[in-house]
């Protein structure tokens, strides 16, 4: 039993190294936890670690894999307890390596029981396989000169997304309300004639979630993206980044990292569909279904950079880029095909989203970090009044 | 009203479980042990989940068979502590100020204006008081609604049970009341948060379970065309739609089909009623009619 503390220590240990941000402070809780139940039974020794460790559903099935590897042997058994140690020790690399590409390969949390069957993603998977180019991506590391430039530029950048008005207020002289809780202060400081104090509403950005296509016809950019991507990151909150190809794959948390060469490698490696076909309605099917609740809720504007050119011809995509439309406050299309003033809409896809964006903005000239900034940052004439 | 049904906090995983279903709430092993934790140990429960599974609902059965007062804090974007947590009473403190100036002891308001009588408590100062009955169940419901800047006021209020006044100084709860926390992740709440808490991801259920919850909530139903209505939700869910089904549309679904007096589940009948159980137009365009037939068809033959 008095093996017990150690034994929980060390499976922190262990889901901290796949990932799970487990403080001292949640092994000590754990312990407390487990004194409570009966330690005889698998399953509630599982959910009781579950609820202390997991504090998100996407952490469940790491958790699973690791407290299966980790529990397999009775923990009651001084020899089974060496036994592990060095198994671990042998394997351990192994253990956090599988248990960590599991995780990268792990669909997105589907809410399937292990009883039903697998969620038809691993099929799409499977059949298109043959014919997906599944490749990492290296990037030019970005130069000293380039990095001071994108940061001015950045400053430029105005993309026509008003700030929108909160429900939070802060102390302002010339506020539209009235604080009455200021003013009564001032006025007991003072113990004179009530001087009004104000407040006035906060105002920012709302959330913003980028879809980026990164195919083949799109990889002459994606470099530039990238460090557009990563820069817009960092320099406000509450901004989400999925790139797509084949597949859609939330780089968030790899753009996270301060430093753009650092954080793009970190993208290369994560996404797997670098430079292959597009397609874009099962992209976007993809992100209406796991992804628009969760990062649309706070009426997000969504900016979704794609050329358009899509190998299913355009199936299912009116239908979906009309849902993604409606899920969100607005929809900038960003279009960097267009080389020639003289475009006109003729691809299947091109067609079948058009009528569903709020803007579109055409590229036509799409070689630089600047060209972009600008076109972002243009006043257009909104298709359809922004809706509050 | 059923009388609340007065039992103390449960002392197993069991009991829990058992305490659940007398308030008609069928639990899981996995729930229970999470809501057992929650109880013994006076940390408060955080429950995710898809819409319509049930995480409110465990609240209001916790306060109904523990015989304690639900305190619920609906939230919303903008909620903030005047709101949530406590407001002074404006206008009763400047009718203090005019009386004690009339009174000619102008300054001794100071001192007299931010005490309790100008309180105004709101939901989270109110779940810290003395409640008869013992601590109340305290539900913080859809915390994903309101914005980050709020999630900061309920640390303390969560990690310590207590409330800081700046006026006043700082109010603690004797005994700790049962809070849970729901959300439906239209975002993710902060970690400092989720720290505090047991965490709980509610799912949809399994077909046993599934039916043992319709048959207590809605016990009207036939028990044919139950069977029929899990095994064909439980098809749905399985189907990618943009919304999936809850329970909440199951007992529904089971309650309208019963009340247009059907004994099993037929194809006009249910393309009628599939507004029902799906919310979205795309979902309901892309069931009705031949997938409808088959997975009723289907959900026949599972039924047996």
């Amino acid at each position: 039993m008095n093996l017990l503390p150690q034994n929980v220590m060390h499976f922190a240990r262990i889901l901290r190294r796949v990932g799970l941000p487990l403080g001292p402070g949640q092994v000590a809780l754990a312990l407390d936890a487990l004194t409570r139940i009966d330690l005889g039974r698998r399953d509630d020794v599982f959910w009781t670690l579950h609820a202390v460790f997991v504090t998100k559903h996407a952490q469940s099935e790491m958790f699973r894999l690791a407290f299966d590897r980790f529990w397999h042997v009775s923990t009651s058994d001084d020899e089974g307890l060496i036994d592990r140690k060095q198994k671990l020790r042998s394997g351990e690399a192994q253990t956090s390596r599988r248990i960590a590409d599991a995780f990268a390969d792990m669909a997105p949390p589907s809410s399937a029981n292990d009883d039903a069957p697998e969620p038809a993603i691993t099929d799409m998977s499977a059949s298109w396989s043959a014919s997906e180019k599944l490749r990492n991506q290296d990037f030019e590391t970005m130069t000293a000169a380039e990095m001071a430039d994108a940061k001015l530029l950045l400053k430029k950048l105005r993309l026509p997304i008003p700030e929108v008005r909160t429900r939070r207020f802060v102390a302002a002289s010339h506020g539209s309300r009235i604080d009455l809780r200021a003013t009564l202060k001032a006025s007991l400081a003072t113990g004179e004639l009530i001087h009004l104090k104000r407040k006035a509403c906060v105002e920012r950005h709302p959330p913003l979630v980028v879809l980026c296509d990164i195919s083949g016809s799109m990889s002459a950019y994606a470099r530039m993206l990238l460090y557009f991507l990563h820069a817009i990151t960092n320099d406000r909150d509450r901004v989400h980044v999925f790139l797509f190809g084949t597949r859609l794959t939330n780089v968030t948390r790899e753009l996270q990292h301060r430093d753009p060469d650092v954080a793009l490698a970190r993208v290369g490696k994560t996404v797997q569909d670098w430079s292959g076909g597009t397609r874009i309605g099962a992209a976007l099917e993809e992100f209406n279904r796991n992804w628009s609740r969760r990062v649309l809720g706070q009426g997000a504007v969504t900016l979704l950079i794609t050329d358009g050119l899509d190998r299913d011809g355009g199936a299912g995509l009116s239908d979906e880029t009309q849902r993604l439309q409606k899920s969100c406050r607005r929809l900038i299309w960003l279009n960097p095909l267009l080389r020639y003033a003289g475009f006109e809409a003729k691809p299947a896809g091109i067609r079948a989203m058009l009528p569903h964006v709020d803007e579109f903005r055409p590229v036509h000239n799409l070689n630089s970090l600047a060209a972009l900034i600008e076109t972002l940052s243009l006043v257009h004439q909104p298709r359809r009044p922004v809706a509050a | 009203m059923t009388p609340p049904l007065i039992s103390s906090v449960p002392n197993s995983i069991d009991q829990t479980t058992e305490l659940l279903r007398q308030g008609g709430y069928v639990a899981d092993r996995s729930l229970s042990t999470a809501l057992f934790l929650a109880l013994t140990m006076k940390r408060p429960l955080f429950l995710e989940g898809e819409a319509g599974v049930g995480k409110t609902e465990i609240a209001k059965v916790l306060s109904q068979t523990l015989g304690r007062d639900l305190i619920r804090l609906q939230c919303y974007e903008g909620l903030d502590v005047s709101a949530a947590v406590y407001e002074w009473n404006y206008p009763r403190q400047i009718m203090a100020i005019r009386l004690a100036e009339a009174a000619g002891k102008g300054s001794a308001a100071a001192d007299s204006i931010y005490t309790e009588q100008y309180l105004i408590k709101r939901p989270l100062l109110q779940a810290l008081e003395k409640h008869n009955g013992g601590p109340p169940v305290l539900l913080i419901d859809e915390l994903d609604r309101t914005d980050e800047p709020f999630e900061a006021f309920l640390l303390e209020v969560l990690s310590d049970f207590q409330v800081t006044i700046p006026e006043l100084g700082t109010v603690k709860a004797d005994a700790p009341p049962i809070v849970i926390v729901t959300s439906n992740r239209t975002r993710e709440i902060h970690d400092a948060l989720k720290r505090r808490c047991l965490y709980h991801w509610v799912d949809y259920p399994n077909v046993d379970r599934e039916r043992a919850i319709l048959k207590s909530k809605a016990p009207n139903v036939g028990d044919k065309l139950g069977a029929q209505i899990v095994n064909f939700i439980q098809n749905l869910r399985g189907m990618e739609l943009f919304k999936p089904p809850g329970i909440a549309e199951t007992i529904d679904w089971a309650e309208a089909l019963t009340a247009l007096n059907a004994k099993e589940l037929d194809a006009s009948t249910v393309d009628a009623t599939l507004g029902v159980v799906l919310k979205y137009q795309d979902d309901i365009a892309r069931v009705r009619g031949d997938v409808a037939a088959n997975t009723i068809a289907a959900a026949k033959k599972a039924a047996g």
